[in-house]
């Protein structure tokens, strides 16, 4: 049974894209049927950070449209072959979405992979909320400062309210993802500890990515850093996520970029 | 329906009810208005006294077409102070104001002995078990407002009565609301943007350092706005 995840966050620049290639790229990585599906439409990343962007021939919208068959607009990554991309328009704006064709993409997607896992833009307008109307779960993106946290409650106050699942009185199983962590600058009392943004957010953890001149090298490679690094910091993080996303039951930790501070515990678990 | 006083001295926010007489049109409109207008002439007092308001939620009119059937009405003794479920746009300057209601309330044109109908008994105390996130506003003019989780930063209590959180208030709390000076607010612990009880507030700025993160309760007495730590 196929799951669809929507990576969101309210707030621009917490990481949401680079968050969805990573992940996407460890379940694939793990061996699971992916598709990652760009919604950022007319802001489209996805395929960069993915470094397919010399590939895209039809999107998204086109698809909704009946201009091409969702097979054609569907990218398989050259590095995994159980990994595609489905890219959003570049020329079009959100108003191009309509719920109806998002269904339909969305429903043949869930026959085709194990994991349907949409792109967000961000902001809460029709754009955010199409890419988490048909989701099963979302994965709330967070960086520990206050405007972040806030931004991502008010999302998480909206997956509750406007979800197809909420709607039928369902859940939608929400995750914690921390990102650009800063253990450093976390220690001297610059940012929000982990505690405050769970206490403040009260939703289970699903992983703590440190921040890493890793990931930005990835995006830029067009590389998601799984791949391109898979034993750095960010990466571990992004596959201990994955598997936890499978149900796995893994300790909390942050992996850090040496291994002698590997055993750095963390002493809580993604509840 | 809900009005908001503002007067320049104290800056001071009232909210108070109002039992108001609500009218559904129903298309056709011009058959409506006939029958209304025999109702009128049977039974025409109550309606030349009591306010209403005009629930649009069963016909779809343009911001002329509203016009029109106000002044229509207007003509015939029916005085319009509020429009209820019709389109924003549709509405604004010489039109009554947009009005929202806590319940669905209809007044059964075929029974004119009973022209207000009566207040259902409903529950006095609003049970949330979720945690209030940043934007949603809880409004419950009707009496005490519970939260078993936390109120975030930029999320609003609104209530009649008292409101009791049993996590961290966060967010804004809005007690007596609809003029209960004895409501109280209480909380685990304090970090609050903004307190208010029957339109005094204090912001956060406002709020004694010491007892912010802990379990308080805040009341007023008088025209002041105490608070203090409970244990």
């Amino acid at each position: 049974m196929a799951k669809v995840v929507v990576v969101t966050s309210g707030k621009g620049g917490v990481g949401k894209t680079t968050s969805t290639a990573a992940l996407g790229a460890a379940l694939a990585q793990i061996g699971q049927n992916v598709v990652i599906v760009d919604f950022d439409v007319g802001l489209r990343n996805l395929d960069l950070v993915m470094g397919a962007e010399r590939r895209v021939v039809y999107d998204f919208i086109n698809v909704t449209q009946g201009v091409a068959k969702l097979s054609q607009a569907l990218i398989r990554d050259k590095r995994l072959d159980k990994l595609a991309l489905l890219p959003a328009s570049q020329t079009r704006d959100k108003d191009a979405l309509t719920e109806d064709g998002v269904l339909s993409v969305i429903t043949a997607l869930r026959k085709m992979f194990d994991w349907v896992i949409c792109d967000s833009p961000a902001g809460i307008e029709r754009g955010a909320t199409l890419a988490m109307r048909f989701a099963d779960e979302a994965i709330v993106v967070t960086n520990p400062e206050v405007s972040s946290v806030r931004d991502s409650d008010r999302i998480i106050g909206i997956l509750d309210a406007k979800t197809v699942r909420a709607e039928r009185g369902e859940r939608v199983g929400k995750h914690l993802l921390i990102t650009r962590y800063d253990q450093v600058r976390a220690a001297r009392g610059e940012m929000l500890t982990i505690d405050d943004v769970l206490e403040i957010l009260s939703t289970p953890l699903l992983g703590i990515v440190p921040e890493s001149e890793q990931v930005l090298r990835a995006s830029n490679l067009g590389s998601p850093v799984t791949l391109s690094n898979p034993g750095s910091g960010p990466a571990r993080a992004y596959f201990d996520a994955a598997r936890r996303l499978m149900g796995e039951d893994i300790e909390m930790t942050i992996p850090t970029e040496k291994q002698s501070l590997l055993g750095k515990l963390f002493g809580r678990r993604a509840a | 329906m809900t009005s908001v006083v503002q007067t320049a001295q104290s800056t001071r926010f009232v909210c108070r009810s109002y039992m108001a007489v609500v009218l559904v049109p129903e298309p056709p409109i011009v058959e409506w208005v006939a029958e209304l207008e025999q109702k009128i002439k049977d039974a025409g007092h109550f309606l030349a006294a009591s306010p209403v308001v005009l629930d649009l939620s069963a016909v779809k009119l343009s911001k002329s077409a509203i016009t029109h059937l106000v002044a229509e009405l207007n003509h015939r003794g029916v005085r319009v102070m509020g429009l209820e479920n019709t389109d924003p746009a549709a509405t604004g300057e010489g039109l009554p104001p947009l009005v929202r209601s806590s319940r669905g309330v209809t007044t059964n044109l075929g029974a004119p002995e009973t022209p207000v109908s009566q207040p259902r008994p409903r529950p006095a105390t609003l049970l949330l078990d979720k945690p209030i996130r940043s934007g949603q506003s809880i409004f419950f003019p009707d009496g005490d407002v519970t939260v078993l989780g936390s109120v975030s930063s930029g999320a609003e209590i609104v209530a009649g009565g008292s409101i009791h959180i049993y996590g961290a208030l966060r967010g804004r709390a809005m007690a007596g609301s609809s003029g209960n000076a004895q409501a109280r607010i209480f909380c685990s612990k304090i970090e609050a943007e903004l307190l208010a009880i029957d339109g005094y507030y204090m912001t956060a700025d406002s709020l004694d350092q010491g007892l912010r993160d802990r379990a308080v309760q805040a009341w007023l007495e008088g025209n002041e706005l105490k608070i203090t730590a409970l244990e």
